[in-house]
């Protein structure tokens, strides 16, 4: 029973976050005038007709390339913020340990960017 | 950890850091065009895992911790990191001519294979639930592409994918199982999860619910019932020396972890697991031995007999201590190589239009090929568990821990269901050998896939001769006394 209990600051974190999501909807509905006619419902409501299904088309796999990229370094950019605060705590060994981490990601940076992933014109 | 700390944690891993950096080195020589690339890979993969080998033996003179104690090099440890330097080294030699005439030898098949050997380096030295997790998607991660690597089959495609899909559930059902072990005993080091087990006892519900998820996830990896639905179809599509590599090494590193976390981690608690791992046992054995009785692609049908495989092993988890992790170690050892050696001789069989997967494909090779169909005829003999090839032995010692802890129905059971399995390596030996041939064999032999065919025979047959000395490595090599040591050093 104790174990439990210390778990309470969670359950009323998860609490919380479940009863103002259904105020938030619930006062929606309550003060909103509902007013729905065909065009308002229609997908896109900025004044153009939408062609086609949106997953008509093929995406380029460089997207995908690039997005992947992108994650990595926004991962890197997580990392290091942390640890350029508490850098003065964690003396000269985590400071190369941070290089360690950044080597690795350069590693697979530089052959992304040899193998031409980076190239938009093929 | 002061300065000192670092340097030692860095001498104790560095086999792994050597695999590591060998790997990023492979992935710029890939980069570089050239005709002899391809030989230029594997010699250097294969001098990578030398100079790691070479470094773990140096370092196998005494266990020792680093890390804070997550990360430990002990007898255990150094085992299993041989049977996957081994596998690895015969999954390269027999790679060479496949990858060629499929159309793949480019790019970072070697880098990967070389990623995957880390990852599986780190589960096996990992004695901390997190480092195991992380040496885990390390590996997991590496097949998931290896198993996809013929890009213009979609048989590849699906079971990249379906590898890829069920492997990320299973993860994510381990790591749930890990955040509630953490949960309940405020700690993720298996050392301490086990003084926290026998000091407050009994495990209540919520524990036994951790290992319920934790047994899931783990039962996925190695592959068994009711949990193996991908092994046929990744076992099947991806290329055939991958599908070694995946049937050994991973499985092998699969093992690792759950005799590390079962029997060191989780042994107070093994009134709460015993059960579910003996019906997991029964069940993988029966289904694999019946269900391969009725395929006829070879891929599908080893990998229906590694199912089968698996549960004999899981069986050595049934019986504990000393005896059942060193018949479990033996056994992953021994079926490494004939299963490498059968795997091998498949890849043999394809050459040019014939794709050789089929069970047909061996019909008559004894005629044309008695030197190799003898070769396969001790590999198939092997995995059927008869005598004196080393698949009897690896069988024999987990019967024996499991007669020496009085589970002798089990045993029974366990021999009855290896005789159903043997009819279905027998048919093949009956094809080779009572067929007449029906096409010409041209058999895909390259000095290396020799070389990895009369390895893995010579380590099939020579532990057959001399069982005793390998069983004595695999019984000195037990973690039985790092639980202490860990406990005298890690600070």
């Amino acid at each position: 029973m104790l174990m439990l209990l210390d778990y309470l600051p969670i359950f009323l974190m998860v609490a919380a976050a479940i009863g103002l999501c259904l105020f938030i909807l619930a006062a929606g509905s309550l003060l909103r005038p509902s007013n729905p006619y065909p065009e308002k419902n229609r997908p896109y409501e900025c004044g153009v007709d939408h062609t086609g299904e949106a997953s008509g088309g093929l995406f380029r796999v460089h997207y995908f390339v690039v997005a992947i990229l992108f994650v990595v370094f926004d991962v890197e950019a997580m990392f290091l913020f942390p640890w350029a605060v508490v850098l003065q705590d964690i003396g000269f060994i985590g400071y190369l340990e941070m290089f360690v981490f950044i080597f690795l990601l350069l590693v697979g940076f530089a052959y992304a960017w040899i193998k031409g992933a980076l190239e938009w014109e093929s | 950890m002061d300065q000192q700390a670092i340097i030692r944690s860095i001498i104790v891993s560095s086999p792994e850091i050597i695999v590591i950096l060998g790997a990023c080195l492979l992935l710029f020589v890939a980069l570089m065009k050239n005709k002899h690339q391809m030989t230029i890979l594997t010699g250097l993969s294969l001098a990578i895992i030398l100079l790691a080998a070479t470094v773990t033996a140096v370092l196998s003179s005494a266990p020792q911790s680093a890390y804070g104690g997550i990360f430990v090099v002990d007898g255990f440890a150094n085992f299993f990191k041989a049977v996957f330097y081994l596998a690895t080294a015969l999954t390269l030699l027999m790679s060479g001519r496949y990858v060629v005439e499929e159309g793949i030898a480019e790019g970072e098949y070697h880098a990967l294979i070389l990623f995957a050997l880390s990852g599986m380096m780190i589960m096996a030295s990992g004695r901390d639930l997190l480092v195991i997790y992380m040496g885990l998607e390390l590996q997991a991660l590496s097949f998931y592409v290896l198993a996809g690597y013929l890009r213009r089959d979609p048989k590849s495609n699906e079971a990249a994918l379906k590898y890829v899909i069920l492997g990320a559930v299973s993860s994510g059902i381990f790591l749930y199982g890990l955040s509630l072990v953490y949960g309940l005993t405020g700690t993720t080091e298996l050392t301490g999860i086990a003084v926290a087990l026998s000091a407050n006892e009994p495990p209540g519900l919520a524990f036994a619910l951790a290992i319920l998820f934790l047994i899931t996830g783990l039962v996925f990896k190695v592959g068994a019932v009711p949990f193996h639905m991908w092994v046929p179809d990744v076992y099947e599509g991806a290329p055939t020396p991958i599908t070694a590599y995946l049937s050994v090494a991973s499985k092998a590193a699969a093992f690792a972890i759950v005799l590390r976390i079962f029997l060191d981690a989780l042994a107070p608690a093994a009134d709460i697991w015993i059960d579910a791992i003996i019906a997991i046992a029964v069940l993988t054995m029966a289904l694999g031995s019946f269900v391969a009785l009725v395929q006829s692609n070879i891929k599908r049908m080893l990998a229906y007999s590694s199912i089968s495989h698996a549960g004999f092993a899981l069986l050595g988890i049934v019986a504990g201590g000393p005896d059942g992790v060193a018949s479990v170690m033996l056994y992953l050892l021994i079926y490494a190589f004939m299963n490498l050696g059968i795997f091998a001789v498949v890849v043999m069989m394809r050459s040019g239009e014939v794709r050789g997967d089929q069970i047909e494909d061996f019909t008559g090779l004894a005629t044309d090929h008695p030197v190799w169909a003898l070769l396969t005829l001790i590999f198939l003999f092997s995995l059927a568990g008869i005598p004196p090839t080393a698949g009897f032995f690896a069988k024999f010692y987990i019967l024996m821990a499991l007669v020496q802890e009085g589970y002798v129905a089990l045993a029974v059971i366990a021999v009855l269901l290896s005789a159903v399995a043997a009819f279905f390596y027998i048919r093949i030996v009956m094809l080779m050998y009572m067929s007449p041939p029906t096409r010409r064999f041209d058999l895909a032999l390259t000095p290396s896939l020799r070389l990895a065919l009369i390895v893995a025979g010579v380590g099939t047959i020579g532990i057959g001769l001399a069982p005793g000395w390998f069983l004595d490595q695999a019984l000195g090599a037990g973690f039985a006394e790092t639980l202490a040591f860990a406990g005298g050093v890690s600070p």
